[in-house]
């Protein structure tokens, strides 16, 4: 190494390089804030669900799965599996006595999966939904790691194992109907809409009924905010929702890091040439 | 393991016919029946067996990997302590080639080797772990990149890494296929590795401890905090140091006949001085951990179950391979040394399982236990990297002296001689370089 100043100089300029082509723009569109209130979502009412269990038959059938033979009861936790996309479970409450709650994906604002999927298999639709993409994921099971409410379930017994996760039945949006569990649900305990909307009525029946709810709706700014509310009569915690999870949208978590990623990559090589032309000795060749 | 072979240089001599030599030198060296491979083979071809039953029974049927727990060994002690116990080839490339401590040169390629190997093996048997490996090349290829994953990052880096690697190492290869052209330039190439290799290298380092910061809900608060990158990168130099040592050791007894006289006499002071370094390193992660701890708050947490094991992995594993490691330095105690550098490294496997597998849903009422299976996959892998690495080094000029040929070489590579008047007409620049005499 001869003219280390020109070397120098490729290194810095390859290291700019590559942070320009990563670009912070790119790379951390996906933290910034956006208007969600004209986005599908789902309002969950906890006070009227009967755990009838018709959206889990409605959802199993729209996917061609076999239909859960187990009821809702207590004491016993029946989780989505990659045959069941959404599960209702039976909780025993302080003083509204047993209340049922359905769990499905939270198709989350700012997803944890998607933030940790490295290939966009999975993606946040503009319209609201989280889907999966058979074509591009690897099978890593990071959004497994990441996903807080342990949504997506992985094909453990198949060689061309897929990721399972309500997609809030995307493809039937597309057609202009709605999710196949909101249809038929009789309690209209799962109300489909438009996020604004649906935080608006959220809002107005706690404000009608206050003994009826606790005045908060889950998934308002849970993680950043989910697609999926939730309404309850009585604490979130006594309906197994972790309510530990803080309001900070995942993708921050790692954000720091990324952020120092190209800086690292420009800064790193320079200080080391400088440190090996520091060091260098009489009878050093460069 | 040992080769009792002649002593003369192996490499291709001028002239000798490339595929003859290749051909010659696939056949296995020194005593077939030695107690590692009558211990290391079974285990291989058993794990090889058992590859081939993932590939066509599915992961479901051969690990005990779970919707509740996505990652077991294969990603926990493969991938994410392979890495850390790789991390020797940076730090001494680091300090041979930007820091000129000329003291260390003598094992750089054995250490590149076997960070390049580590990677080969270790993050190669991520593609085991992946359910659906044929999709492998998408984060490569440009329609998916999912560019605000970490582990997106990772891939990328451990691609390009193990390049760096390849390059870094190749000049060996060159002088062991006596391929006088290619070492040439290969040689020119390896401070840019170098250089690009450890900033590789620290970013994935990093990475791989960053992965984990999208679980702040499932992993224990102990070991979850917003400073694993860093802790990641200060606990690879030390994970690091403790392999070169181990490995270090070991290769100096096997590898003792190939091993120069003037190499010999400088071994120790080389095992002390890693030594040093790996104490240091240890005393600012354990200054680090407390920082924390402190800031965390989570005390209380102390005398829990997992507050013990939180105790028994910064008490036993980092303050203890501390404490012995200053001894073993100061007084230049070989075996001192060696016991520090193994207790580092379990402490640091240790380290990565708790936060990859163990503090990771502590609060699951049915924990993942690896399958047989998954540890024997896992023993196969670390073994097949060993007898690779063993493979090379009884071949290539990892711990024997390069040919002859190469010091002429690099001296000319030093002091160009511009080659007569005839060829200077045509390139201006040799015309005008001041040439260059050694005295």
């Amino acid at each position: 190494m001869k003219t280390t100043r020109r070397k120098f100089l490729q290194f810095t300029g390859m290291a700019a390089g590559a942070s320009l082509l990563l670009g912070p723009k790119n790379t951390f569109g996906a933290i910034t804030k956006k208007d969600t209130s004209q986005q599908y979502a789902m309002l969950n009412d906890t006070t009227r669900c009967v755990g009838c269990q018709a959206c889990e038959r409605a959802c199993a059938e729209k996917n061609c799965f076999p239909i859960s033979e187990t009821k809702p009861e207590i004491d016993t936790q029946r989780n989505t599996s990659t045959e069941a996309l959404t599960a209702v479970n039976a909780y025993p409450t302080d003083n509204k006595g047993i209340v049922f709650n359905k769990t499905q994906c939270m198709h989350c604002d700012q997803p944890a999966c998607v933030s940790a999927c490295l290939v966009n298999a999975m993606y946040k639709t503009k319209e609201g939904p989280v889907i999966w993409q058979e074509d591009k994921c690897m099978g890593c099971r990071y959004c497994m790691i990441a996903c807080p409410y342990d949504v997506p379930k992985f094909e453990y017994g198949s060689l061309n194992p897929k990721i399972r996760k309500c997609v809030m039945c995307y493809d039937r949006l597309q057609e202009g109907r709605i999710p196949a569990c909101s249809e038929a649900c009789p309690q209209e305990a799962i109300l489909f809409g438009k996020r604004g909307e649906l935080l608006d009525i959220a809002k107005k029946r706690i404000y009608d009924h206050p003994t009826e709810y606790v005045r908060h709706i889950y998934g308002e700014h849970e993680v950043g905010g989910t697609n999926v509310l939730y309404l309850a009569g009585v604490p979130f915690e006594q309906l197994g929702f972790r309510t530990d999870l803080g309001t900070i949208a995942y993708p921050e978590y790692t954000k720091t890091f990324l952020y120092s990623v190209p800086l690292a990559l420009l800064l790193a090589p320079a200080f080391m040439l400088g440190l090996r032309q520091a060091t260098k000795g009489k009878n050093d060749k460069d | 393991m040992n080769t009792t072979n002649t002593s003369a240089p192996l490499y291709r001599r001028v002239g000798q016919d490339l595929r003859e030599f290749i051909l010659a030198e696939l056949k296995p060296k020194g005593k077939l029946l030695t107690p590692f491979n009558i211990i290391s083979a079974p285990i291989i071809l058993l794990g090889l067996v058992l590859i081939v039953l993932r590939f066509t029974k599915g992961l479901g049927a051969t690990t005990n990997l779970s919707q509740e727990f996505p990652w077991g060994i294969w990603i926990g002690f493969d991938v994410v302590t392979g890495v850390a116990f790789a991390a020797g080839a940076y730090i001494v490339t680091f300090m041979v080639y930007v820091l000129r401590m000329e003291k260390y040169h003598s094992i750089v390629r054995a250490t590149v080797l076997n960070g390049f190997l580590a990677y080969v093996f270790y993050a190669g048997a991520l593609a085991l772990d992946l359910g659906r490996p044929w999709k492998i090349i998408n984060p490569i290829i440009g329609n998916s990149f999912g560019v605000s994953s970490v582990l997106f990052l990772v891939a990328w880096h451990f691609l390009l890494y193990m390049m760096a690697q390849f390059i870094e190492f190749s000049p060996a290869i060159a002088e062991w296929l006596g391929l006088r052209k290619l070492r040439k330039i290969l040689g020119t190439l390896t401070v840019g590795a170098v250089v690009f290799g450890i900033c590789l290298s620290m970013l994935h380092q990093s990475g791989l401890g960053a992965l984990f910061l999208l679980a702040p809900a499932k992993i224990h608060p102990l070991w979850y905090t917003e400073y694993i990158p860093v802790l990641f990168i200060v606990s690879s130099v030390f994970a690091g140091m403790s392999i070169v040592i181990i490995e270090g050791t070991i290769s100096h007894r096997v590898f003792r006949h190939q091993i120069s006289a003037e190499h010999h006499a400088k071994h120790m002071d080389i095992m002390v001085g890693l030594g040093r370094l790996a104490a240091a390193a240890l005393f600012v992660y354990f200054f680090m951990k407390i920082l924390v701890l402190i800031h965390g708050m989570h005390w209380n947490e102390l005398l829990t179950p997992m507050g013990y094991l939180y105790l028994v992995e910064v008490l036993g594993f980092v303050v203890l391979p501390f404490i012995i490691f200053v001894n073993g330095t100061k007084n230049r105690n070989r075996k001192l040394l060696l016991s520090a550098a193994i207790i580092t490294a379990v402490g640091i496997i240790f380290n990565r399982l708790n936060i990859s597998v163990i503090a990771f849903k502590w609060y699951a009422p049915i924990h993942y236990m690896p399958s047989w299976i998954e540890i024997v996959v896992t023993l196969a892998v670390v073994f097949g990297e060993i007898w690779a690495f063993r493979w090379v080094a009884n071949r290539m000029p990892v711990f024997m002296e390069s040919p002859q040929w190469v010091k002429h070489l690099d001296r000319e590579v030093e002091y160009p001689v511009p080659k007569g008047a005839v060829a200077s007409i045509n390139s201006k620049t040799a015309a005008l370089q001041p040439v260059k005499i050694k005295k």
